[in-house]
């Protein structure tokens, strides 16, 4: 591949990183995240490799990383050195390729990650080496200072200090409900247990339009062994285990290289740091049930049981994995650990306000012009978020609503848009935070319509053990199906709301408690589209098909 | 083992630490509806019939697996906790076929006096009548998916009791459904012992004895406290 003549890079395998021997002026960092890779970013990054020696660039890097940000836009090529964002570089476009490669010998082009609102207004904790590192390679988390903070809690820190620095930095669990991770820390930690405790890594992401945990797993796994392994120091367990869905084989294939790579530096196993402090860490692959990230169902799940959940207490904090204290936290809250033990509480706390504190991983979906994976702090406004970071929406349509939280969420209307977006607000406004989908819809979406596609999912997914969420979510399912063909009356709509309440109260997990909220949310903004289908038969938004009220008169489906 | 004391429906009553609120409740002839606890077999919350109140917890409490605290106020009946139970017998009834008047259980059915206990006199939602399955291929026994209520008391009492783990679940929502063994036909499972626990302790008339008349299709139940040395278990 190295042309006569030219001075050879160090060393090149196919797929691997092309890093000259000597000083580096200019890095091609190619996105290999699955939004990427789905759109060959391994071909463009071959292609670049070949161009960049071609052109007899010597003093020029082009690596694998992880996720870029701009999902929408691959795939996507980074040159950090000069600010630079290159989207859309598909493989085989000579124009696009050649202008990453004029950029690396020092043309102009691509876009400003300085002045871009995209990037300028993100704060990057947990995605701080996603698009900056090879995930596949322990290196080069290590030299970007990765397992610093690891060996820092070890070897200086107790574990008491520890739980003082996680509860101090006011983080809270992100996998959705917000319980404050300190505290959940502190009550594992306080367990005695001399038959040991488990650390369980939540990766069963499932919410529709969320893919946080896995651009972070797949873009730097080493961040969460590395969490991982904090949080076993401090909890006193030595045994981990990392949840994740099937449908992510990328993020499992990069998972399993960190734990091998970090376990041969000894980073990870027995005697972390030279001290008797042992770690190890053991993936579990689900089967493909949303309920599963459900703490206790979870739990079943890697005891190879029916992922079904339990009534809780006892809370896994007090009988878990084995009937074992457990600790399960969230990817992107194990993922925050080591920056909030490197740089202390009181940095950490800093960023976001109230009691909302530190930042939060988006999945930005929907009807907006930058899609992809965003880093925010807590408190910023739903405008600031949709319109400055995600451009507004494409071709000029007309905002409707924001929903946050997945189908156990709710659905923000226009306003709203000026809510600081932290876990009170969100709550107050009908919402959750929950993992951190965020899908923008626009006015050609209708509400009811949302509504019953978040109820056939709660449907689907429902586990099928308690009575008020397998057939109550069914029931409201048929009700809203009713509703958007113009069948339903304004009866139905009653037991729609008796039904949501019903579920609600007496559900046994929260899939069940939360799957009302989508109805509940929509009927509380957007009632006017609920009466707009029952009594005028009309879909203001055009999306649902109405049925012709005779044909339904005379099937019988409808009330005379 | 200590002594509390608690109150539930304004009675001031003690309980022994860990024992759950239902089991209290009940030796003080206090009544909570109950479809999938029954005595001698582990409790898992599922039928959510005995949610209960207790003051200060805006949450309600299934019962069965709650288990009492010192000064903990109880409450059992309420307006909001009889239409929640009215509605969940009701999405019982809805799920699958329940006809009494063809059923080998009618009459000697919990599903049947679930209704008339908590008032449930007619259906505002609508049957969802699924096409369920009957198998008759146990040589003794059959079982009516269209009849079941996924209380899962047989699925633990052959597991807990009999041990032999035939019955388990599959299936998501309602699309759940008991299986034996890996989903073979009854009559082929190889773990089956044919000891009938199973059918003693169905609700409904799921699970029935062949050529047995509605009249002579009586469960008998209260075996059970004999056959385990201690009730409530739980998982």
């Amino acid at each position: 591949m190295t042309e006569a003549g030219t001075p050879t890079p160090a060393r090149r395998r196919r797929q691997e990183s092309l890093i000259p021997a000597g000083p580096v002026r200019a890095s091609a960092h190619v996105c290999m995240a699955a939004g990427c890779l789905s759109m060959q970013a391994d071909t463009v990054f071959d292609s670049l490799c070949e161009r960049v020696t071609a052109r007899g660039l010597t003093d020029v890097a082009v690596k694998r990383v992880g996720c870029l940000g701009l999902c929408a836009a691959g795939p996507l090529v980074a040159v950090p050195e000069m600010g630079r964002m290159y989207d859309h570089v598909a493989a085989g476009d000579d124009a696009a390729l050649d202008g990453v490669v004029d950029g690396l010998a020092g043309g102009e082009g691509g876009r400003q990650t300085a002045t871009d609102p995209f990037f300028s207004h993100q704060v990057k904790v947990v995605l701080e080496h996603c698009g900056q590192i090879d995930p596949e390679r322990v290196e080069d988390y290590v030299a970007v200072g990765g397992y610093e903070s690891l060996t820092k809690a070890v070897t200086t820190m107790t574990p008491a200090e520890v739980l003082g620095e996680v509860s101090r930095s006011g983080i809270r669990g992100r996998g959705g409900a917000g319980y404050p991770t300190g505290l959940k820390w502190t009550t594992v930690a306080k367990t005695d247990s001399p038959q040991g405790k488990y650390v369980v890594c939540n990766g069963d992401e499932g919410d529709p339009g969320a893919f946080m945990d896995r651009s972070v797993l797949e873009s730097s796994p080493q961040q969460v062994l590395e969490g991982m392994a904090i949080a076993g120091y401090a909890v006193g367990a030595n045994h981990g285990y990392v949840y994740v869905r099937a449908e992510y084989p990328l993020a499992v294939k990069r998972l399993t290289t960190a734990i091998r790579q970090a376990e041969h530096a000894g980073l990870l196993g027995p005697r972390i740091a030279d001290t008797s402090f042992g770690f190890d860490v053991e993936i579990r692959i689900g089967a493909g049930a949303f309920v599963c990230g459900e703490e206790t169902a979870l739990i079943a799940s890697i005891e190879g049981g029916r992922g079904t959940p339990r009534p809780r207490p006892p809370y896994p904090a007090a009988s878990g994995l084995w009937g074992k204290p457990t600790l399960i936290n969230n990817v992107e809250t194990l993922a925050s650990i080591p920056a909030i033990i490197g740089r202390g509480a009181e940095w950490y706390s800093a960023i976001g306000s109230g009691k909302s504190l530190g930042t939060k991983v988006f999945a930005l979906a929907g009807s907006v012009v930058n899609t992809g994976l965003i880093e925010v702090p807590l408190g910023l406004t739903l405008r600031e978020i949709v319109f400055d970071i995600g451009g507004g929406l494409p071709g000029g349509g007309k905002f409707k609503a924001v929903q946050t939280g997945g189908p156990s969420g709710g659905c923000m209307p226009e306003s709203l848009l000026d809510m600081s977006v932290d876990y009170e607000s969100l709550a107050q406004a009908g919402s959750i935070m929950g993992s951190g989908g965020m899908i923008v819809m626009d006015d050609g979406t209708c509400m009811v319509d949302v509504a019953k596609f978040f109820m056939d999912f709660c449907r689907e997914e429902s586990c099928g053990k308690c009575v008020p969420c397998r057939v109550g979510t069914t029931q409201m399912y048929h009700l809203l199906d009713r509703i958007t063909r113009g069948l339903a009356s304004r009866d139905e709509l009653g037991e729609l709301e008796s039904l949501a309440g019903m579920v609600r109260d007496t559900s046994l997990c929260g899939l069940g408690q939360g799957s009302p909220n989508p109805v509940v949310s929509t009927l509380r903004y957007f009632r006017d589209e609920y009466m707009a289908h029952i009594d005028d038969h009309v879909c203001p938004a055009g999306v649902c098909k109405m049925e012709p009220r005779e044909a339904a008169l005379a099937a019988g489906e409808v009330a005379p | 083992m200590s002594v509390l004391t608690l109150t539930i429906e304004g009675r001031d009553v003690a309980g022994q630490t860990g024992h759950t609120i239902l089991q209290v409740a009940r030796e003080n002839g206090i009544a909570i509806p109950t479809l999938c606890h029954l005595q001698g077999l582990s409790d898992v919350g599922a039928c959510r019939l005995c949610v209960v109140e207790v003051e200060g917890q805006r949450k309600l409490f299934p019962a069965c697996v709650t288990t009492i605290d010192e000064g903990m106020k109880v409450t059992v009946n309420s307006e909001r906790l009889a239409a929640h139970r009215r509605r969940i017998v009701e999405l019982l009834f809805t799920e699958r076929n329940h006809i009494c008047s063809v059923c080998v259980a009618d009459r000697n059915c919990e599903l049947q006096d679930l209704a008339v206990e908590v008032g449930l006199t007619h259906f505002d939602l609508p049957l969802l009548s699924p096409q369920a399955v009957v198998d008759a291929t146990h040589e003794r026994f059959g079982i009516d998916h269209n009849r079941c209520v996924l209380c899962t008391r047989c699925v633990r009492v052959c597991d807990e009791i009999e041990g032999a783990h035939t019955w388990d679940v599959m299936g998501r929502g309602t699309e759940a459904r008991l299986i034996t063994d890996m989903g073979i036909p009854w009559g082929d499972s190889n773990t089956c012992t044919s000891c009938g626990k199973c059918v003693q302790v169905c609700p409904t008339g799921a699970l029935f004895e062949k050529g047995r008349s509605v009249a002579e299709a009586r469960r008998r139940r209260p075996y059970l406290p004999y056959l385990v040395a201690h009730e409530g278990r739980t998982r």
